[in-house]
């Protein structure tokens, strides 16, 4: 049984109150941090933690904070990340559903670290219910002084607001996200500026994920050395895993970085196999922007070792052989699965999501979903993979943000390990979809 | 209504003096502007839209945008340009109920397409169209962070996963007795929490 530090208490009855959790030692590391030290020991604590931006791109947290502009007389602000929406992941969801107290927590920990007087939870429109639940309990942490003027009788105060978005995976994106809060499109900005010098309505601004803002909370409490000795070399601490997908046992699971992809995907303790006793085909890792790997390469390294769960070990073999830890959103694919069809979903879903300001990405998700649609109707050519290829590796580098890479990624993935699923389609001029919904017959409780 | 912001609001008068947010709307429109600097209030536009949408039947219409404007002070284009962007605005009159169906990735493993093919037949009606009684309109949509729980689809605030032919039947029944109107904002979903 691996060590959980996010989400140990989940299945306490009423853990989403200020009761329950405090009942179970929530809030101790505002106590710690307002009494006991000063701001820069936490962000050095968090440096020393070693611990890494949670929502896919894997920036070490103490580095981000540590670059925020601290001019007299203008605001900070921390902004937390809570647009989830790469597909495949929805463990944000699930820490904010049952334990929102651990985002407050670890809102009020970091911004005293951060010396940001107000933050802003900007949650995904579609989570609308989720928001609430945050609401509510930012409702009970102001009624019992844990936000609020002087906070534990100190000098430090603090107002934290959730604010929902409108529907758009590109607000994820730190700059498009901040543009959202302002009340505009999510059109990302041209970077430098960064957010760290000039953010939220041009004020330095500090933006993280909700899993990495809960974290701070157990490195407050622990101390970053021990939080660091969890974990294999750079790849410190626990990591909430979406797994979903033809697996037995889909659900948020927290691991210790460092378990085996192999134990992860067979072990009870985790996803528990695949379903109605079928072999995998693929896996996507990291949330649906990262390579696909075929079975042989998601659980070995391309030299034969046995792949773990680090951003390292996934990431072995470049993308060539490898992938990225990515969000963690994991999706396992039997051996039913169309590879081109699940892509033409990812690539759909692109193609929607694209903000239209940069052609590559506005013009070639479009081009790509198009191709990949004369696959799914049997009119595709062989030709059409090369093209298929040029248009991923035109997106990839040349638009503001990364949406283009995210987009490219995994045309370019699915095509260098299973590029004759492609041909076969293209040759016979036929797709068939064998694919098995049994799941929608079934009566479930 | 707000004070004129622009010239050319002057032809259409009568109407958008019916459009107007109640006191519960208008008193939770002044909560979201007071937790922004002063001069920032444009902020509140993404969730303002939202309590606009749920107040003025389930879509924004150019008349409710220009209201929207001059509650926040705008101008409205700032604000189409914004509904138009995100996809939880609908800037057609919609249903009722707007069923959403996941079709990315996990969802699509698990199906997503054999229930919207269920739903077309059942109310008799296609991907982007509503049913002749305004009860239901049928939408897909991309990965709404259900995806261990799929498939599944969204109506209003309320997320039905794991979903089956079944729960399908017995959602539009229920929503169909009902009758009333779903809305993001909607207060009914994990109240017993």
């Amino acid at each position: 049984m691996g060590r959980k530090l996010l989400i140990h208490n989940d299945k306490v009855p009423g853990i989403h109150s200020l009761e329950v959790y405090r009942a179970h030692g929530g809030y101790a590391s505002v106590e710690k941090a307002l009494k006991t030290m000063t701001p820069d020991q936490v962000t050095d604590e968090v440096k020393k933690s070693g611990l890494r931006g949670r929502g896919g791109a894997g920036f070490p947290t103490g580095l981000k904070w540590s670059f925020l502009a601290k001019p007299e007389g203008v605001p900070r602000y921390l902004v937390c990340n809570a647009d989830e929406s790469e597909p495949g992941t929805f463990k944000d969801r699930y820490l904010m559903e049952i334990i929102p107290h651990a985002l407050i927590e670890g809102m009020i920990t970091s911004s005293y670290a951060l010396g940001a007087k107000t933050s802003y939870i900007y949650i995904r429109g579609e989570y609308f219910y989720v928001a609430r639940i945050v609401e509510k309990a930012i409702a009970e942490a102001y009624e019992a002084g844990w936000l609020g003027k002087n906070i534990l009788g100190t000098d430090f105060s603090h107002d934290c607001y959730v604010q929902v978005g409108g529907g758009a995976y590109i607000c994820g994106e730190e700059t498009a996200l901040l543009e959202s809060l302002e009340g505009k499109r999510g059109n990302p900005r041209i970077k430098p500026p960064f957010p760290a010098v000039a953010g939220l309505w041009g004020c330095p601004t500090v933006v993280n994920n909700v899993e990495t803002i809960a974290a701070v909370c157990p490195i407050v409490n622990m101390g970053g050395e021990e939080y660091a000795k969890i974990g294999i070399g750079k790849s410190t601490g626990t990591k909430l895993i979406s797994a979903s997908g033809h697996i037995n046992k889909p659900g948020v699971y927290e691991i210790e970085l460092g378990v085996p992809v192999e134990e992860f995907i067979y072990s009870e303790e985790y996803c528990g196999g695949i379903r109605n006793g079928k072999k995998m085909k693929a896996v996507v890792a990291g949330g649906s922007s990262v390579p696909i790997l075929p079975t042989e390469l998601i659980l070995k390294t391309a030299k034969g070792e046995p792949r773990l769960m680090t951003y390292e070990s996934l990431g072995d073999g470049g993308f060539q052989t490898g992938t990225m830890l990515g969000s963690g959103g994991f999706i396992v694919m039997d051996e039913d699965t169309s590879i081109v069809k699940n892509l033409f979903t990812f690539t759909r879903f692109y193609h929607h999501e694209s903000c239209g300001q940069c052609s590559p990405c506005r013009e070639g998700t479009g081009w790509m979903e198009k191709i990949l649609k004369k696959f799914l109707n049997g009119t595709a050519n062989e030709s059409d993979v090369e093209l298929l290829w040029d248009i991923q590796s035109k997106i990839e580098g040349k638009t503001i943000c990364p949406l283009g890479e995210a987009a490219a990624w995994p045309v370019a993935a699915a095509i260098r390990h299973f590029k004759q699923e492609f041909l076969d389609i293209a040759k016979s001029k036929k797709f068939v979809d064998v694919s098995h919904y049994d799941k929608l017959y079934k009566v479930r409780a | 209504m707000g004070a004129q912001v622009h010239g050319t609001q002057q032809f259409d008068k009568t109407r958008r003096t019916e459009i107007k947010f109640g006191p519960l709307a208008m008193e939770t429109v002044k909560t979201i502007i007071s937790h922004y600097p002063e001069a920032k209030i444009k902020s509140a536009l993404l969730p303002v839209l939202h309590i606009a949408q749920a107040e003025f039947g389930g879509w924004l219409s150019p008349e409710v945008m220009d209201y929207v404007a001059s509650v926040l002070k705008i101008k409205p284009i700032e604000v189409f340009e914004v509904a138009s962007f995100y996809s939880m605005y609908n800037l057609k009159p919609v249903g009722k109920c707007v069923l959403e169906v996941c079709q990315t990735s996990s969802c699509w493993l698990n199906g997503a397409e054999d229930i919207v093919k269920y739903i077309e037949k059942k109310l008799n009606i296609k991907v982007g169209e509503t049913t002749k009684d305004g009860m239901f309109t049928l939408k897909v949509a991309e990965c709404l962070g259900s995806c261990g729980t799929a498939p599944m689809l969204q109506c209003g605030a309320s997320y039905h996963e794991n979903l089956t032919y079944e729960k399908v039947d017995s959602l539009l029944e229920k929503y169909k007795s009902e009758g009333k109107q779903k809305n993001y904002t909607d207060l009914d979903y994990h109240n017993t929490l």
